[in-house]
């Protein structure tokens, strides 16, 4: 069996109506796995929004995916970030605590320890504001299980190309 | 200027001419009216009024394989549109290019559940290349255009124009075809000449190579066909394709080994699965093809030339991926040959061809034949060699039939063979036959069918009568689902669930009925003169031809074999168990 491996990819799109239907709807349909998926319009002059999608798959699925995705009539170009060499990978969250004492006290602690901002205060809660890698957030959110964790909000991830090369 | 302003429905139908479309297969309804208002007070444009939307969509099909142009249907919102879906699947799956103009409610009442209002974009969303709802008059004449465009361009397919009602009916400024690069869509259609001239390498370098060629080979044009024909010939190798590419290179040539796949001929797959070079041009290796995937001709070395890159190792790796339109890399690869100089390997080539030789001799086609009964496939065979002629356009149903149709017609030039591959579309053939018919005025057009696939949409029986197009309606009547029955028989114990035709109309007072002309044949000494009568008579002809009842369609690759694990006939069948893993498969 050939290995499974995550791909993070850019998808640069006609910001129009039914874009992310027919990208979702490619990713159900031929039954290819969605691990995160992030949407937003990037250049308001040509009206292109930009999807970064996190899938998972062997080689051959994955150059399938791609190939799927780049015949997509409102696709204008597609950029697999884990092979195009080197990349930025970051996820925002907001992650709602709640509790009192000295729990209260260990999670404003960790929270400063992984520099997250604290959005809003009550006597009872917190709600902070991480950003970062998966693997922190992951890493943070498993900290605050003890001590509260209420809510958590993810954005999914974003990526981009390191250096001056862009898509 | 002034002659550019008109109402949404006027530019349809003028983007319509523009566009070079003379003939229109439609349904008309609430939602479009405004447009079949607007048809009736012009002359350029013929409408064909089918019985049922679906029949609109495999007409258009129809009509689009047998000229290579643009087919194009138009049907009402809600239940017009959803009909419409089996034949835009249909296309899609089979690369056919359609423009299917679809009427919706009025903008300020989508998403009301109005009446007859369907969410036609999403749900052809998955079924068509693209997909456009126009919400501003502004954007209507762009988006006919490029619905054209993205229709006919790189691998053709199936596109929709959803057309709210209020939109047909506001009036705006058209702007003809301009000659603007798309923003986004421009599939690549010349080859990368390195891998061209590399490829060239490898096929002169071949021992044991075969051309394995489809549906592609067709939709790039007749110019393909030949610079195939050429290539083959320059080569002296053999070739085989799939049942969407017959037609391409010619039946009756030596280097011809037939249809490969489910039901190819046993010299087909045997020289797949022993080759040492595949030159695949313009098919997908799809299920029905390779039978076992990881058994797949093991030893070879495999060049895939298509226009869709997501055809590229999607179901088996190859060595050499060439990404363009068939005909330019055909084209290109001939270049190469002859400015190389390159002269195949004589002595491989005689060693492959005596041990293809060997395969042939199995006479893999053959069966019994009876003075008493009419064996379906003599009937087939009867048919083709009182037909045959480069005026004569075959269609199918699905089912038995259509197997022994691809395996009994010989080919000779490409258009001529319209049916329903990747979806498998029972009810395919009597509406393609008209779209073929209407293209074709003066063809011979014959649907092949099965009496249960008839069924399905024997009400176009009525468009033939009133447009007097003459197309015949041929079934192999064995009163069974015979497919369907051969799978029970070799997978399911005999028990043949539902598959018996019960119930049966008399398919000649049916024809009667419907104004056409009906002919009943169950004597094999009658078949000539039944057929000679069916192509004699310039009307609608449905010739009822009681076949034998038990017969099965082989040789066949059982599900989950290898191409080299084939099945010639029923006494081979017993001998054979199906895998669990193969008993799973369709």
């Amino acid at each position: 069996m050939e290995p499974i491996r995550s791909h993070t990819i850019a998808v640069l799109v006609d910001n129009e109506a039914g874009v992310l239907a027919r990208v979702i709807g490619l990713f159900s349909g031929r039954g290819y796995n969605i691990d995160s998926l992030t949407v937003a319009k990037v250049e308001d002059s040509r009206n292109l929004s930009r999807i970064t999608v996190v899938t998972s798959g062997t080689e051959m699925v994955i150059e399938q995916i791609k190939a799927q995705l780049d015949r997509l009539v409102p696709v204008h170009k597609v950029q697999d970030l884990t092979i195009d060499g080197p990349s930025l990978e970051r996820e925002l969250a907001l992650v709602k605590v709640v509790s009192t004492g000295e729990k209260r006290v260990e999670a404003l602690r960790l929270a400063d320890a992984f520099r997250a901002r604290v959005l809003d205060s009550t006597a009872q809660s917190f709600v902070f504001e991480l950003t970062g890698a998966t693997s922190k957030i992951d890493a943070f959110i498993d900290l605050m299980r003890g001590l509260g964790l209420a809510e958590l909000s993810r954005t999914g991830v974003v990526a981009i190309q390191r250096g001056a090369g862009s898509l | 200027m002034s002659q550019n302003v008109m109402t949404g429905a006027e530019m349809v139908l003028k983007a319509l001419v523009d566009q070079g479309v003379d003939t229109v297969f439609g349904y008309p309804g609430g939602a479009v009216l405004p447009i079949y208002d607007a048809l009736y007070q012009q002359e350029d444009i013929k409408h064909v009024l089918v019985r049922q939307e679906g029949g609109a969509a495999h007409a258009a099909e129809g009509y689009a394989r047998s000229t290579g142009k643009v087919g194009v249907l138009l049907v009402t919102s809600g239940p017009g549109a959803t009909n419409a879906v089996t034949g835009l699947t249909d296309a899609l799956m089979d690369s056919i290019p359609l423009v299917c103009l679809t009427g919706q409610v009025p903008t300020h009442l989508i998403g009301n559940d109005a009446f007859q209002e369907a969410d036609t974009v999403g749900i052809t969303r998955p079924c068509t290349k693209h997909n456009w709802l126009v919400k501003d008059i502004k954007d209507l004449p762009r988006i006919l255009h490029e619905a054209f465009y993205v229709a006919r361009s790189g691998r053709p397919g199936p596109v929709v124009v959803d057309l709210p009602k209020d939109i047909q009916l506001t009036t705006g400024v058209y702007t003809p075809p301009a000659n603007v690069q798309h923003k986004s869509y421009r599939p690549q259609v010349k080859g990368d000449l390195n891998k061209i001239r590399q490829a060239v390498d490898m096929i002169a370098a071949a021992k044991k190579p075969i051309f394995y060629t489809g549906g592609g080979v067709v939709n790039s044009g007749p110019q393909a066909s030949q610079l195939l024909r050429e290539l083959v010939r320059m080569t002296g190798y053999p070739i085989t394709s799939t049942l969407m590419g017959l037609g391409a290179y010619p039946a009756s040539d030596k280097q011809w080994l037939g249809m490969l796949g489910m039901h190819g001929t046993f010299e087909a797959n045997h020289a797949m699965h022993d080759c040492d070079l595949m030159v695949c041009v313009g098919a997908r290796f799809d299920d029905r093809i390779t039978g076992r995937v990881n058994a797949f001709s093991p030893n070879s070395k495999k060049i895939h030339i298509d226009i869709d890159p997501s055809s590229i190792n999607k179901n088996v790796r190859v060595d050499l991926p060439i990404i363009g339109d068939c005909g330019h890399v055909l084209e290109d690869m001939i270049k190469v040959w002859k400015s190389k100089q390159l002269r195949p390997d004589r002595a491989a080539l005689e060693a492959w061809w005596q041990q293809i030789d060997e395969w042939r001799a199995r006479d893999c086609l053959r069966y019994r034949p009876s003075n008493e009964i009419i064996k379906p496939q003599y009937a087939i065979q009867r048919l083709h060699a009182l037909t045959k002629g480069p005026n004569t356009y075959i269609t199918t149903e699905v089912g038995q039939h259509q197997m022994w149709a691809a395996q009994f017609i010989g080919f000779e030039e490409p258009n001529r063979w319209m049916t329903s591959g990747g979806l498998g579309t029972m009810g395919y053939g009597l509406p393609a036959a008209i779209g073929v018919q209407m293209a074709h005025p003066d063809a011979l057009v014959v649907d092949v069918a099965g009496e249960a696939s008839i069924m399905m949409n024997i009400q176009e029986l009525a468009t033939a009568i009133q447009y007097r197009l003459p197309v015949k309606i041929f079934i192999l009547n064995n009163q069974y689902m015979g497919m369907v029955r051969q799978w029970q028989e070799l997978l399911h114990g005999n028990r043949y669930s539902e598959s018996y035709m019960h119930a049966l109309p008399d398919f000649v007072k049916l024809a009667e009925a419907f104004g056409a002309v009906g002919l009943r044949c169950d004597k094999p000494d009658a078949l000539d003169d039944t057929i000679n009568e069916m192509v004699s008579i310039k009307r609608p002809v449905l010739v009822d031809c009681m076949v034998d009842q038990k017969e099965n369609c082989f040789p066949m690759v059982p599900s989950g074999a290898a191409h080299n694990e084939m099945i010639l006939g029923p006494e081979d069948e017993a001998h054979r168990d199906i895998s669990a893993e193969g008993m799973a498969l369709v």
